[in-house]
């Protein structure tokens, strides 16, 4: 260290000290003067900070309490405490790795006594940088372009979002073909319309509700992605332009509430699309079948024999507060023996596709020891569960491309709630829909 | 100085084609367009050059859609510094490229450029690629399947890939026309966000011309290709045609 | 216009591509049936060599220090000069990165029709009707040959050479080099060859190649692994190439290299025309793919619609195993 380089600039110490008659005279009563801090500028974190959306930035006090409860810490070397400190030495968030690791699950703002909001600041700061021309991902590149361009990240036409019905084996209404009011709008949304282990759930839970005589309808290829993962990706644009179609094609039809399979849809239409003009009534699809209860129980007829363990989404979860309705659902499911991971409920950890983190995986592999949705598949392992129970699509391909990676492939199996409940009304054979 | 990029709008290849009861073009009603691929690298390598030039970058197109606006209002967000859109009594015209570059060089010589960059090829050009079309109507040297580019001296030097690895590099005098197979770096992305806002604050130029008459190939008719497949399909599960696979290469002593 | 059909010569410092054989092949048939004559239009530096190789009833032959590449504006202007004086019933050119710059500027230029990426030219009901491939291969183009010059940009790799007859002793004729050639506004041309290739994957008996189905760079480790328990070579198609996962060594196709292993096991190739021409011709063809409409399954042997994953684990778990 530079010798002149001083760590406090004055040094005060009183010869007598005499305080309410006590006489503290002594190196105890030695004090600090106030230093300039030089050698760390605030530059990189304003810079942050002042985007709208972003300002908690600043709060940061560094306790640290985030980085432990941080899924991405888990495998990596992350956390919010951690992006503060590096962009006081320098490391500016928009031009590092650090910029697309983030999941926005929440579990740092659950703890966080300063409330450092990283679900706000991470899509202001990625969204700064693709304005300032920064490079972004390509994989991620290429799903917000198939977005924009098929209104779907996977690059699939529009037209083939209902091709999934006709596989269904049961009637699935679709808006602009029947034109009638209908009380449950389904919005499917782009995984469970076009990837194979998405349409097995959508399958399913077309069969449920068909057999719980459910007034349902779905939008088909009139639907396009609701858009909230790629808000979080730093699209704010597209999310916008996604959420004004969406609102305008829901306008053409009449219907009551909507229920949906993927809670990344859930949240936009809670969260965000009221604010462009879209109120509705939402309902994840978990919630209303654990209030049709009553209804589901004597039509689960069949026994499994799975000891199961259950994933809670974030976006379900922690940002929406529904922790009970699949647990529910679970412990209905006759034969079935539920056994939780230890990190649950609140504390879930996170499957690593939130936020974008589903179009980033090469990305973020490059950048931790191991995938969070295999670090999640050796926890559901480690609880001697032979199936993984998850009711968000992302999860589906992530964890089972997990269980191949990690070596558990024939001890835990990944499936959609609305698999074993449409197992065990016998409506679904026992491999999948 | 002034950098022409021409884009053009195509069916999109990804979606189901369907071919017109007429039988000599897809049913319009039924494409989805979208700009040629290449086009968007013509615009990339446009936009790298005038990084380097301080050149001024024109994107223009024929709107043969009525929807070219959002291909131009991306390119001007990219960084093009004007937009023009050649409109004209051709909607849901198949354009042959003859007849696309007729319309297009009156608008390219008012714009009086150094260079006008094209995608290599389109899905749909019957009769022959932009590019050299172009060149030929407008008396400009070109070179197409160009991977790299750079403006010196008065020159364009323009390197385009042969086969194998092999590349030529040409050296041609301004101005010049190229035909882009890729760009020097891939196209970038521009946030929906920075497109919005370009859409608020910036306009496109309209150039309304004449159609030209039908230049185009005399087209008896569209097909899809026989199905030809002689491929015998394996099918089962993962194992099974492993296993199939295994046999076939052990038989014909491939392992 | 006289029943010629004549044929540019596609060469590379002297050295004649496939191609140019499999146009003349495609002319004799022709004129066969119509009882025209057949020319080979050979322009080069200095390639007096090339022309007794070549099977046409006349070879013309036009040799500068320009033409040494046939580099785009001396061969388009060369070629037009000689067109225009003589006008031929049919011109065929390479669609190869050569012959694009040609064809349509010589078309444009002369105000003939043009017909590109041509897969197939035929006798239909006495008329010779050219067919085109486009939107990426997914449709064809029947287009009836008008009665008058028309310039046909043919598709490489499409045509058969056999059935050639050995090279006819021809008349070879030279002409001058067109005026124009002084005053050419291309400065300077420039051959680059690549430098020596880690592999040389037009010599290797088996290929595994991959992609875009691949998704990502991380899964090439799968691919090379397959390819590794096969004894095979990794290849892949362009766009893996182009975003830098696997070098240009390693590209197979129309701007790649081409092929013809006794294996060509293809894993997420879906098969644009552009790949197809470097690799048909293998002597077993597997195809892997999601999709059921891959063009890819229409010049395979073997084809699997299955998540190529699962295909190549199960056979490394058996090739290592």
């Amino acid at each position: 260290m530079d010798p002149k380089v001083q760590k406090v600039a004055e040094v005060w110490e009183r010869d007598t000290a005499i305080v309410e008659g006590v006489d503290i005279s002594g190196p105890w009563n030695r004090m600090f003067g106030q230093r300039v801090i030089w050698d760390y500028t605030p530059d990189l974190i304003q810079e942050i900070a002042q985007l709208p959306g972003a300002e908690s930035f600043a709060w940061c006090y560094q306790c640290g309490k985030c980085v432990p409860v941080c899924p991405v810490d888990v495998v990596g070397d992350y956390g919010p405490r951690k992006l503060y400190r590096r962009a006081q030495t320098g490391i500016n968030l928009l031009e590092s790795p650090d910029l697309w690791l983030c999941t926005t699950c929440a579990n740092c703002l659950r703890v966080c006594p300063k409330q450092v909001d990283m679900v706000q600041i991470m899509p202001a700061a990625r969204e700064q940088a693709m304005l300032t021309g920064r490079a972004i991902p390509a994989e991620l590149q290429e799903a917000l372009e198939n977005t924009a361009k098929y209104g779907n990240p996977l690059g699939q036409p529009a037209r083939k979002r209902e091709a999934w019905v006709k596989e269904a084996g049961v009637p699935v209404p679709i808006l602009h073909q029947i034109q009638r009011p209908v009380e449950w709008l389904w919005w499917v949304e782009c995984y469970p319309s076009y990837h194979p282990r998405g349409i097995d759930a959508s399958i399913a839970l077309a069969r449920i509700f068909h057999a719980l005589g459910l007034d349902f309808a779905i939008l088909g290829r009139e639907e396009k992605c609701a858009g909230d993962s790629q808000r979080l990706a730093g699209e704010r644009g597209l999310f916008e332009m996604l959420a004004e179609e969406n609102i305008r094609t829901l306008s053409k039809y009449e219907f009551q509430h909507i229920v949906v399979t993927d809670p990344h849809a859930l949240n936009a239409f809670r969260k965000h699309y009221p604010k462009l003009g879209g109120q509705y009534d939402v309902w994840h699809y978990t919630t209303l079948l654990a209030r049709e209860l009553p209804r589901l129980q004597p039509l689960l007829t069949r026994s499994l024999p799975y000891r199961v363990t259950f994933h809670d989404p974030c976006y379900l979860g922690r940002h929406n507060g529904e922790y009970d309705a699949p647990r529910l659902l679970l412990q209905a499911l006759p034969g079935v023996e539920f056994v939780e991971m230890l990190r649950c409920r609140e504390n879930s950890y996170c499957c690593g596709g939130g936020g974008g983190g589903m179009w980033l995986d090469s990305f973020a592999a490059g950048h931790q020891r191991r995938r969070l949705s295999e670090e999640r598949v050796l926890e559901a392992a480690s609880t001697g569960a032979d199936t993984l129970v998850v009711c968000c699509p992302y999860e589906v391909s992530r964890f089972e491309d997990a269980v191949k990676s990690t070596g558990v492939e024939g001890r835990l199996r990944v499936r959609d709630i609305a698999e074993l409940l449409a197992e065990a009304m016998g409506l679904i054979g026992e491999g999948t829909a | 100085m002034t950098i022409v990029v021409v884009m053009e709008q195509v069916p999109d290849v990804v979606e189901e084609l369907v071919i017109a009861p007429s039988g000599t073009d897809l049913d319009r009603d039924a494409v989805s367009y979208v700009i040629n691929e290449y086009d968007d690298h013509a615009l990339e390598e446009a936009l790298l050059l005038a990084e380097a030039t301080g050149d001024e970058v024109v994107a223009v197109g024929i709107d043969t859609t009525g929807e070219l606006d959002q291909a131009l209002y991306t390119a001007l967000a990219k960084g093009a510094r004007r937009a023009i859109k050649v409109t004209g009594d051709f909607e849901g015209a198949w354009l042959s490229t003859r007849a696309a570059a007729q319309l297009l060089v009156p608008v390219i010589k008012e714009l009086d450029p150094r260079l006008v960059l094209t995608g290599v090829q389109a899905p749909d050009d019957l009769d022959g690629q932009l590019a050299p079309t172009l060149s030929a109507l407008l008396g400009w040297p070109h070179a197409s399947v160009v991977i790299s580019s750079e403006i010196a001296d008065g020159v364009v030097r323009a390197r385009k890939e042969l086969w194998a690895g092999i590349t030529m590099t040409l050296e041609l005098e301004l101005p010049a026309v190229l035909g882009v197979q890729a760009a020097r770096q891939a196209p970038r992305y521009v946030p929906i966000s920075r497109v919005r806002q370009v859409m608020r604050e910036a306009s496109i130029e309209t150039r309304e011309v004449e159609p030209v008459g039908d230049l185009a190939p005399s087209l008896m008719r569209l097909r899809f290709p026989a199905e030809t497949s002689q491929a015998e399909m394996l099918t089962g599960n993962a194992s099974e045609i492993a296993d199939r696979l295994i046999e076939l290469l052990r038989a014909r002593g491939l392992l | 216009m006289s029943q010629r059909i004549t044929v540019l010569v596609e060469h590379l410092e002297g050295q004649p591509t496939d191609v140019t054989f499999e146009l003349l092949g495609l002319a004799r048939r022709i004129a066969k049936t119509n009882g025209a004559a057949v020319e080979a239009l050979l322009f080069g530096e200095t390639v007096r060599h090339l022309a007794q190789t070549l099977p046409a009833d006349r070879v013309v032959m036009v040799e500068h220090p320009l033409l040494r590449y046939l580099a785009p504006e001396a061969t388009a202007i060369t070629l037009t000069t000689l067109l225009r004086t003589d006008p031929p019933w049919l011109v065929l050119i390479p669609n190869t990165s050569l012959g694009m710059d040609v064809a349509a500027w010589v078309a444009a230029t002369l105000d003939w029709p043009l017909i590109a990426y041509c897969e197939a030219l035929e006798q239909h009901d006495g008329q010779l009707v050219a067919t085109a491939q486009l939107f990426g291969g997914k449709i064809l183009a029947d287009v009836k040959l008008e009665d008058r010059p028309t310039v046909i940009s043919a598709l490489a790799g499409t045509f058969a050479t056999d059935a050639l007859p050995p090279a006819p002793p021809g008349t070879i004729e030279h002409r001058d080099p067109p005026a124009e050639l002084a005053a050419l506004r291309t400065r300077s041309v420039v051959l680059e060859r690549p430098e020596a290739a880690d592999v040389d994957i037009t010599r290797a008996e088996k290929i595994v190649a991959v992609g875009r189905g691949i998704e990502s760079k991380d899964n090439l480790e799968l691919a090379e692994q397959v390819a590794e328990a096969l004894g095979a070579v990794l290849a892949a198609s362009r766009p893996l190439v182009d975003a830098g996962w696997l070098p240009r060594s390693r590209q197979v196709g129309k701007s790649g290299l081409k092929v013809k292993p006794k294996l060509y096991f293809a894993l997420g190739i879906s098969g644009a025309p552009e790949h197809l021409e470097g690799m048909k011709d293998a002597e077993l063809i597997i195809a892997v793919n999601k999709d059921p409409k891959a063009p890819i399954f229409s010049v395979a042997d073997y084809g699997v619609v299955a998540d190529l994953f699962e295909v190549a684990e199960a056979l490394l778990e058996r090739l290592e195993g």
